[in-house]
């Protein structure tokens, strides 16, 4: 760990502190662990990430945060509150200071936007014309004011995912915990998302908490990130830092999803490859690469598929290693193919 | 007298499933919320909540209006008549009303309670502020179905001195072979259920804003 959290606690206050929490669910087949001793802490007005991949329990920290799950054990401190110590009418209050936006948007179908964006008011007991204006100066805020009468089922995903934004911070809330909230939309709405979170942090000082499994969205708005692996925290520190070096396993693969080193083609043999009406339905070349677990390099193509059957030709390189292409060229003959090599193709 | 049995019938009918609601209602709210992963989990009333309805719902509905007949004469007096007929017709259609409740409830979305709950709401205002807005279409269906079937058994309770359609129907139809008696009868039972399941099907759709 570069920058662990109590280091950073000494530069800002923090909103959110996560101590020895652990979650134990209790299902029919025994209990299953999903957290175990995470401590964080979250600084007021930043935008942090926590990432991991789906099943690593992030959903489920996400939601120890405003005790939607209460933690078997450990405990948050939300604004120097311990959460586990509070009634229940305590708990509904302190909630109305934390939003939460979700995957699914989870809007209410049967009312329209403005009346979803009042319904934490009414919750909170704000009289329903001061609801009103606070609704329309929040839809405003998200960019769709002329949405106001519209019901959720004809907006599309990236205007629900704003109108519950809006929602999220009718009460004033000190932080917005973001569950996936990205992950149903495309990339271009994903983009438009993130900035008004991005700007809704900057102008109003609003702390964001955002839970992804896309190395992408970290990327372009947090400040901070955990990578939360096996129902651990893995790894706590500034973006920049784990993306340039990431020191755990955890880290590396969800910064190079692909594998960290591409590798290079010098060999120069090549080989074509001839379809003469075998069966276009068969991939040849790629169940060749998962029987030798070697890479070919696919130089040139160009064949058709006629009624099912393969005509054309694939030019591919082979690997350096003699053995392996003399083996390649061997399984391509066996499967009816007209095999040749070629020199000084490359 | 068709008139009158008519009348009868649609009395017997509105004023049972009004009362089958005030108790089944409130019933299908309770599975709901005490089902093991509803708003206040509680195993126990679950399950004897669910025995009771399931017990009621299995005896047939003749059998039940002959078996509370006891408790229908101790709450109207007689049990002749249509409106003594309204006893057994509410404790039969509760249980079923329960059930129906209980399935449209089931049927909305976890994730917008999950929302209200992180808003702060409490499980009550979860209840009335999401579960039933959000389910009112489905809830609307459930309530024609459950009065064309409340029409149906009180057409039945003909048989044990009920008033209504089902009593001519068996008196002059039945037992003496008044067959165009009959026939008109039923024709009058075929209209209120389809008049009935056309203004359920006709508000829910009316209500509902999800498309």
């Amino acid at each position: 760990m570069t920058t662990d959290g109590s280091y950073l606690m000494s530069t800002g206050t923090s909103l959110i502190q996560i101590r020895g929490l652990c979650k134990v669910f209790k299902t029919d087949a025994g209990e299953v662990n999903v957290l175990e001793d995470i401590n964080l802490d979250i600084m007021k007005g930043e935008i942090f990430g926590i990432i991991g991949m789906s099943g690593a329990g992030k959903s489920t920290l996400v939601r120890c945060l405003n005790f939607l799950e209460r933690p078997t054990r450990g405990t948050v401190y939300f604004d120097n509150q311990d959460l586990s110590t509070l009634s229940r009418k305590e708990l509904y209050r302190i909630r109305r200071s934390i939003g939460m936006i979700f995957q699914q948007f989870n809007l209410l179908m049967q009312r329209n936007v403005l009346k979803n964006v009042c319904f934490p008011l009414e919750i909170a007991g704000v009289k329903k014309k001061e609801a009103e204006a606070r609704a329309y100066e929040l839809l405003e805020l998200v960019g769709l004011s002329d949405k106001a009468k519209a019901y959720p089922s004809q907006l599309s995903g990236g205007q629900k995912q704003r109108v519950a934004i809006a929602r999220a911070l009718a009460n004033n809330p000190k932080v917005i915990l973001c569950d996936e909230a990205t992950s149903a939309l495309d990339p271009a709405t994903t983009k438009g998302v993130l900035a008004l979170l991005k700007d809704i942090n900057k102008r109003l000082g609003i702390t964001i908490v955002i839970i992804t499994h896309e190395m992408s969205v970290v990327e372009e708005i947090c400040q901070r990130v955990a990578i939360i692996d096996n129902r651990r925290i893995a790894e706590v520190g500034y973006v920049q830092d784990i993306f340039t070096k990431p020191t755990t396993e955890a880290a590396r693969r969800l910064v190079f999803p692909e594998g960290e080193r591409v590798e290079h083609f010098t060999s120069s043999r090549c080989c074509r490859i001839v379809f003469n009406g075998s069966s276009s339905f068969e991939p040849v070349i790629a169940n060749m690469v998962l029987e030798f677990r070697q890479p070919v390099n696919i130089i040139f193509a160009d064949t058709r598929n006629i009624d099912g059957k393969a005509f054309g030709q694939i030019i591919i390189q082979l690997p350096e290693d003699k053995l392996a292409g003399e083996k390649m060229m061997a399984y391509l003959r066996n499967r009816g193919l007209t095999v040749e090599e070629v020199k000084d193709f490359v | 007298m068709l008139g009158q049995g008519f009348l009868e019938s649609l009395y017997m009918t509105l004023v049972s499933s009004a009362m089958a609601y005030v108790l089944g209602l409130p019933l299908g709210i309770i599975l709901v919320v005490t089902d093991k992963d509803g708003l206040r989990p509680c195993a126990g009333l679950n399950r004897i909540l669910g025995v009771i309805i399931n017990l009621l719902r299995s005896v047939p509905f003749l059998i039940l209006a002959i078996a509370v007949s006891p408790i229908t004469r101790f709450i109207t007096g007689t049990t002749l008549g249509s409106t003594a007929t309204i006893v057994p017709l509410v404790i039969g259609a509760a249980p079923f009303i329960a059930r129906m409740v209980e399935s449209s409830l089931k049927e909305v979305d976890k994730g917008v309670i999950e929302a209200a709950l992180s808003m702060g709401a409490s499980p009550f205002e979860v209840i009335y502020k999401v579960m039933l807005p959000e389910a009112r279409p489905s809830l609307i269906l459930g309530a024609a179905i459950s009065v064309t079937t409340i029409l149906g058994y009180s057409a039945l309770t003909g048989f044990v001195g009920g008033g209504g359609l089902g009593d001519i129907a068996i008196r002059y139809g039945y037992y003496r072979y008044q067959t165009d008696i009959m026939l008109i009868t039923v024709a009058l039972l075929v209209i209120i259920v389809q008049v009935l399941q056309e203004i359920g099907m006709k508000l829910a759709k009316l209500g509902d804003k999800r498309k």
